[in-house]
């Protein structure tokens, strides 16, 4: 660890990570400047900002936003409460059946929604909520890795501190409040981060269930925008783009750390 | 005989005690389980009792029996897809794991700079895919594309990369190394910050090279991590298809096509919801395999280190 470093190793590092970033500097340098300089990289090319506001104009990306937004919060707060409940029968409760309860929970983690979209699909046109937001949500609302990960968080607090909670006469649902939710509360956050940028980038489900304007995200949105048989140039395509990526790119530039660390977290499944 | 009812009371206290932590505890469960059980557990079982049907012309279908694996088993795209999945796998996988020890040994040093590498490796895999293949998609356009430009400078004509049968695999493949390798490196940056400093530290001491200590104690105390991401990576590469929607549609002549997305185009596009079932069944089966693989052989692994 720490150990001294080569220089030609410190180049190859830094050769790395400016190709790893080409891409996304390629996003933006067409996104800023007008389409004849798209693809031409001279470096006095005048900057602009029209590409977005014309990418905003021909596509209701207000709505597609908006949209985004509520289904991130919806599946997060679903998520969060659903898996806090299982999480702290599974953690602190002794009762018969749980073992394959938990068994049929972790299930989830090898086969997710995203694999039975056929029968999923179905199951929401039974409900009657095709091209709805909450037709989006409502697969992911159980998570079973928010439900492992939290039941592992729980039962690493004192019971001490549920006994004491216990005395001063506080029931089952008090003490989850007062000492268990608190105490996990770095998991939230990790748990959290992890979740709404699975959920924002997700897209292949979201394409199934939705087909209007009034329910579709975002990423479903751009790809219908940047279908080659639309005829919009590039320029305005890395607009719409970079505008599909920009919030979660920047709120993962200002909580890098926390982004770290939490996909660490959740690696340890 | 009082011993008697004093014990009988402490026992039915007991019992009522345990029925009632049982009653608190599938009450907490109810909701989680409920969505479990609607959109994981029976999708499952649908799908299996839905692959020994066939949708007819008229959308209504009829109990076949094993007929639909029959045909499965005669369709080339079938066999096409799978076949792509696996050389998917095998392209992406070593070589993102490679990359991605290479990127956290890296990143775990003291280099000047460190932050803005980790930031730099870490980012694709924040971003969505399909922004991602927008990008892309631009990089591999014929004569227009950056990568055409950069063979015009050497004097090469322009070529069709994703609609050549022959490149568009290669394509993609590059593609997801530079979105995942990140991921992965994350995982071998919490190994590595978790082993002992220690044994590299007596191994300079031993006077061992650099090449020689990473052989022969490093490498292999990252043995569990590396099974761990290989697994996961496996379960990836069988759920990664957001970007054939925007750059390939599974063509040309279906050399990108792999498994979920011919279930997304069977069920979706051809409207035959009963194949896709078929289809998703052999998709389950690959699943749990990995599953049981995961859970019986790798936690042994990782809960022994």
């Amino acid at each position: 660890m720490n150990g001294r470093t080569h220089p030609l190793e410190a180049v190859a590092a830094w050769l790395l990570a400016l190709l790893w970033l080409a891409p996304l500097a390629y996003a933006f340098w067409s996104a800023l400047h007008p389409a004849a300089y798209a693809t031409s990289f001279s470096l006095s090319a005048p900057w602009t900002l029209e590409n977005f506001a014309r990418a905003w104009h021909q596509a209701p990306f207000g709505r597609y936003y908006l949209n985004t937004v509520i289904l991130v919060v919806l599946i997060l707060i679903g998520q969060l409460v659903l898996s806090t409940l299982a999480a702290y029968a599974f953690a602190r409760f002794k009762f018969k059946g749980s073992g394959i309860a938990f068994a049929l929970v972790l299930l989830q983690l090898m086969i997710m929604p995203d694999v039975l979209i056929v029968e999923n699909y179905r199951m929401i046109g039974k409900l009657g909520l095709l091209d709805t937001i909450p037709a989006i949500a409502l697969p992911y609302l159980a998570s079973a890795f928010g439900i492992f990960l939290l039941r592992q968080t729980f039962k690493s607090v004192p019971l001490e501190l549920v006994e004491a909670a216990r005395v001063e006469g506080a029931g089952p649902l008090q003490i989850l409040w007062r000492v268990y939710v608190p105490l996990a509360r770095p998991t939230y956050v990790a748990f959290g981060l992890v979740s709404v940028s699975y959920h924002w980038n997700n897209f292949l489900w979201p394409l199934i269930v939705t087909n209007s304007v009034e329910a579709r995200p975002l990423t479903v949105g751009l790809a219908v925008f940047g279908a080659p048989e639309t005829g919009v140039d590039w320029s305005i395509i890395t607009a719409a783009t970079v505008m599909t990526m920009a919030p979660l790119l920047f709120a993962f530039l200002l909580f890098q750390r926390q982004f770290v660390q939490s996909f660490m977290r959740a690696g340890i499944r | 005989m009082s011993d008697q009812l004093v014990m009988s009371s402490v026992a039915r206290q007991a019992r009522s005690h345990a029925w009632w932590n049982a009653v608190n505890a599938w009450l907490l469960l109810l909701p989680a389980a409920v969505l479990l059980l609607a959109f994981t557990h029976y999708p499952i079982l649908a799908t299996i009792r839905h692959s020994f049907f066939i949708t007819r012309r008229n959308g209504t279908e009829a109990f076949v029996c094993l007929d639909s694996y029959h045909s499965m088993a005669a369709d080339p795209i079938f066999w096409r897809a799978l076949a792509n999945n696996f050389w998917f796998a095998l392209g992406t996988i070593p070589t993102s794991i490679a990359l991605a020890l290479l990127m956290a040994i890296w990143v775990n040093r003291n280099m000047r700079g460190r932050g803005f590498l980790r930031l730099a490796y870490f980012t694709p895999t924040v971003l969505p895919m399909i922004a991602v293949a927008n990008i892309w998609l631009f990089f591999y356009t014929p004569d227009y594309g950056l990568l055409d430009q950069l063979r015009g400078l050497f004097g090469f004509g322009g070529w069709n990369w994703l609609g050549d049968p022959s490149t568009v695999m290669g394509c993609l493949i590059v593609m997801v190394i530079w979105k995942e390798a990140g991921f992965f490196m994350i995982f071998y940056l919490a190994a590595l910050q978790q082993l002992s400093p220690d044994l590299e530290e007596a191994a300079a001491v031993e006077g061992a090279s650099r090449w020689y200590t990473f052989r022969r104690i490093t490498f292999p105390l990252l043995m569990p991590t590396t099974l761990f991401v290989a697994i996961n990576a496996v379960i990836n590469s069988f759920k990664l298809v957001d970007h054939l929607v925007i750059m390939t549609k599974g063509g040309p002549n279906n050399a990108s096509t792999l498994l979920l997305y011919y279930i997304y185009e069977v069920a979706f596009t051809f409207q035959d919801s009963a194949y896709a079932a078929t289809l998703t069944v052999v998709l389950l089966v690959l699943l749990s395999t990995v599953a049981l693989i995961k859970f019986g052989y790798l936690d042994r692994r990782i809960h022994y280190q």
